[in-house]
């Protein structure tokens, strides 16, 4: 049996109130108060498609093995690189193999994290590989004042396929591909390029994703009705409806467009939304999940018994309980670099990244791996030649360590209104891990004030630098402190 | 077996410019103004040094690479002349140079310059680390810190180890930067010359939680400058009743704050044990009650606090009470920063361990003028470079000959 072995979710912890953005910007495009309500998910400055895919993909790994994963393959249409394998970052910061593993970037479309699990389905499927993950991540800039800015949210889902303890088997898949352009970014382009929104909903959502949807059941003799849960992307919430209606849908079997707790999250939405319904599937619950970008992709599943014993995942559902409103549309400007701030002199450039170290170090610096010693089991960051146990001092002694697990907590900590930030005051401090071992880092997600040493924390994969010169973006661990705690 | 510094070098000449914003001076010019003191007060002539060293820290500003710039400015007569550099602790290391080529007699006389040029970098504090201070791998992981963020990390760990609520913690840090200030009021080479009360001190605007303004020491450009020869020959140039170093000692971390498990984050690793080892090399064994006065590295006020524990002159945890008590104010029990110290001087890093030498060879010398204290007999210096999860301890402990 081929399917879903283990999900994983992100949605960033900021979620902005439709209402602020119209309060700011209906006077520049009034009809943009007929969406205001609910909020929508906003990644933090520190934060990109690829750091949230990480978060996505390492609740995913939660109590299953890393190694035995032989793929990776990540869907988005707002990666970092466009020359440099975005899923090989997701894969490193995992600590996963580099030898024998597979990775894929699958962009261009908003269905590039469906046709990512399709084509997972299928390497396990025809037996070359076991374990493949598929994370869907999207962080789409929009234009203030704008029906994107209102509608989109940030977030990213992630899945294992794989053969063995199956909670969801994978049944059967439709796709259409048709170039239907509501939207274009050429490259280099900040922002989406939109057509006129009646034609979108009319001839795109309203014609498209039902066209799959008919081609799914006429391809497995199905009736819609048989599933329980049915899932797919539109955020004009009445075409939502509408399209359930065209297909016949019971409607308590629709899933939410979720645009009233984090609006639509691009290739990652029909993901998010699945498993939003997954984290509430029974055994035996079919449900179908489709895509919308040039076309539709869709897919079905039906829960198995595992799934009643299966609660590792934070998933969507836990990380859209871990929410903090973002009340500043300024602040939201210039987390998105929408306007231009002065950082002061201490913001100027920094130098170079020097590429050799970072390949040297990759593990360290992705992965957050350190070492612990094989005489006297002291766990450290980094791993050093030399053990640090005064008492120890071996040479040459350091097994591997993954630290980014590592439940830990606050030793010492400031908030820096002297250093550059784009969010000050810059908090940073040392944390200490429970099982041994400590790192001097920058903390995020949370404000000075909730702060106190002992504070719990864990770790998160965030961006550290960007080097806007020469198109570098550099990443790193910081420290959440777990201020719901 | 090592006997230790201790007796074997004289302080013959010192000299230090007036601290603040130099926009009129550059580093060359800083150097001239300390060295000419310097030379006048030795009372020998320029052909007479045989070897130099020369202390600066920031390769952003300042003087570039090399000693160069020392050897062309003051023209000194083609001797060896030698850069050091170890963060705050450089101007120490740079006399610690001089007076080791002395006692090693490798020659007779030496001189230690230390400069720091900060105010060309068009922004407040020091150079910003990150852009060229950090190399190698810490560039990609270690937060963009800065010196009051690195030392405010000591105020939340003091605070959480010894249960003081941090508005108490800063009702103590207040004080020391109070105390500072009164010292430094007639100190006609501090920069900052002004009394503050506790209430501007806590009223400050917050630099680095819980730092405010006032809990930060100046920026400022400066140079200090010493000759050092034997004692003999001291005696041979006639001078009488001269200041000879009686410790000279460094301590640097080796990793362990940072990465083993033990740091507590309420006290310096390095000052605990170098100031342990500059009391055996001087030969106190009561440094709360032979220490006559110090100049320490006050470069933010919990520093300061936390530093009078590691030398050993407060009990752990007590601090914040001697502070309160005035033990270490101008007339209390062992006074501190008597020349105002960082806090109104600031703290121009290659020069600062030479000034606070300065400052104690005046007391010494009893050319103090209105901040003179009754009788000292040992002086300490200390310099703390780098930040509390690693840096690099220097201490001295200057005092008459005969003491």
């Amino acid at each position: 049996m081929v399917g879903i072995t283990s999900y994983g979710g992100y949605i960033p912890r900021y979620r902005l109130s439709r209402m602020v953005i119209a309060q700011n910007m209906a006077w520049l495009l009034p009809v943009i108060m007929a969406v205001a309500k609910g909020e929508k998910s906003v990644a933090n400055w520190d934060e990109d498609a690829l750091t949230m895919a990480v978060a996505a993909a390492f609740d995913c790994i939660t109590g299953k093995d890393p190694k035995s994963i032989d793929g990776v393959f990540l869907g988005s249409v707002s990666l970092p690189y466009s020359d440099r394998l975005n899923s090989g970052i997701l894969s490193t910061a995992l600590n996963l193999s580099e030898e024998g593993v597979t990775n894929a970037d699958f962009t261009s479309s908003l269905k590039s994290g469906t046709t990512a699990a399709i084509s997972a389905i299928e390497a396990i499927q025809s037996g070359s590989k076991n374990n493949v993950m598929v994370v869907a991540s999207d962080l789409r800039r929009t234009k203030m004042a704008s029906m994107y800015e209102m509608f989109l949210g940030d977030g990213a889902g992630a899945l294992l396929f794989g053969k063995e303890d199956v909670i969801a088997e994978f049944k059967d898949y439709y796709s259409i591909t048709c170039d239907f352009v509501d939207h274009y970014k050429s490259r280099g382009d900040d922002f989406d390029y939109t057509w006129e929104e009646r034609w979108v909903r009319d001839e795109g959502y309203a014609k498209i994703i039902p066209n799959a949807i008919s081609g799914y059941l006429k391809k497995t003799g199905m009736d819609i009705n048989s599933f329980d849960k049915i899932v797919y992307p539109c955020y004009y919430n009445r075409d939502h409806k509408n399209i359930a209606k065209k297909l016949g849908i019971d409607p308590s079997k629709i899933h939410s467009n979720m645009h009233a707790e984090c609006g639509d999250t691009g290739s990652a939405h029909p993901l998010v939304m699945f498993i939003s319904a997954l984290q509430e599937a029974k055994p035996g619950d079919k449900i179908l999940m489709a895509s919308f970008g040039q076309g539709c992709d869709v897919m079905g599943f039906e829960a198995t018994d595992k799934i009643s014993d299966f609660n590792g995942p934070i998933g969507i559902k836990g990380s859209l309980a871990n929410r903090t409103e973002l009340n500043s549309y300024q602040k939201f400007g210039k987390f998105r670099d929408l306007i231009v701030a002065d950082l002061g002199l201490r913001g100027e450039a920094y130098g170079n990244t020097a590429l050799t170290t970072l390949w040297r170090n990759r593990k360290m610096l992705m992965g957050l791996v350190g070492g612990k010693c094989k005489e006297c089991n002291t766990p450290q960051f980094p791993s050093p030649a030399i053990c640090v146990n005064p008492d120890c001092h071996a040479v040459n002694s350091m097994e591997d360590y993954e630290f980014a697990t590592q439940p830990g907590k606050v030793l010492v900590y400031t908030g820096d209104m002297l250093a550059a930030s784009i969010d000050p005051p810059a908090v940073y401090g040392m944390v200490t891990f429970n099982n041994g071992g400590r790192l001097f880092c920058d903390f995020t997600d949370c404000e000075l004030e909730q702060v106190k040493v002992d504070l719990p924390i864990k770790m998160s994969f965030r961006i550290k630098k960007k080097d806007e010169i020469r198109g570098y973006r550099g990443y790193f661990w910081k420290a959440v402190p777990q201020v719901t705690q | 077996m090592a006997t230790g510094i201790k007796d074997k070098v004289a302080i013959i000449g010192m000299g230090c410019t007036r601290f603040g914003e130099r926009w009129d001076a550059g580093a060359e010019d800083l150097m001239v103004e300390s060295y000419l003191e310097c030379i006048e007060d030795a009372g020998i002539e320029p052909n007479q040094i045989e070897a130099a060293w020369l202390s600066t820290c920031m390769d952003e500003v300042n003087v570039g690479k090399s000693a160069l710039s020392a050897s062309i400015a003051l023209r000194l007569p083609n001797i060896s002349v030698t850069r050091v550099e170890n963060f705050c602790a450089s101007g120490t290391e740079a006399f610690r140079g001089a007076v080791y080529a002395v006692a090693s007699g490798a020659c007779d006389i030496a001189m230690a310059i230390g400069v720091e040029k900060l105010k060309d970098t068009g922004y407040g504090g020091l150079p910003e680390f990150g852009a060229a201070g950090s190399y190698g791998v810490s560039t990609f992981c270690n937060p963009n810190l800065t010196a009051p963020g690195s030392f405010a990390l000591l105020a939340s760990g003091y605070s959480a180890k010894y249960g003081i609520e941090m508005g108490d913690l800063k009702k103590a840090m207040a004080h020391v930067s109070v105390k500072s200030h009164v010292n430094g009021v007639p100190n006609p080479k501090a920069h900052l010359r002004r009394a503050i009360n506790e209430e501007a001190v806590l009223n400050s605007p917050m630099i680095a939680y819980p730092l405010g303004l006032f809990d930060c020491c100046g920026v400022s450009d400066g140079a200090a400058c010493a000759i050092v020869t034997t004692p003999d020959i001291a005696r041979g140039l006639g001078k009488k009743d001269f200041i000879t170093v009686k410790a000279l000692q460094l301590s640097l971390s080796n990793g362990e704050e940072m990465q083993f498990n033990n740091w507590d984050g309420a006290h310096i690793v390095t000052t605990t044990r170098a100031s342990k080892k500059a009391y055996e090399e001087a030969g106190v064994t009561n440094p709360r009650k032979e220490i006559s006065m110090m100049e320490v590295h006050d470069c933010f006020s919990i520093t300061e606090l936390v530093t009078m524990e590691d030398l050993h002159i407060s009990e752990r945890g007590k601090a914040p009470a001697d502070i309160i008590e005035g033990f270490y104010d101008k007339d209390g029990g062992v006074p501190c920063q008597i020349d105002g110290g960082l806090k109104c001087f600031g703290h121009p890093i290659g020069a600062s361990g030479i000034r606070m030498i300065y400052e104690m060879y005046l007391q010494l010398n009893g050319r103090a003028g209105d901040r003179q204290l009754k009788d000292p007999k040992l002086g300490l210096t200390h310099n703390l470079g780098g930040f509390p999860i690693m840096n690099v301890c220097s201490i001295s402990i200057v005092g008459k000959h005969d003491v």
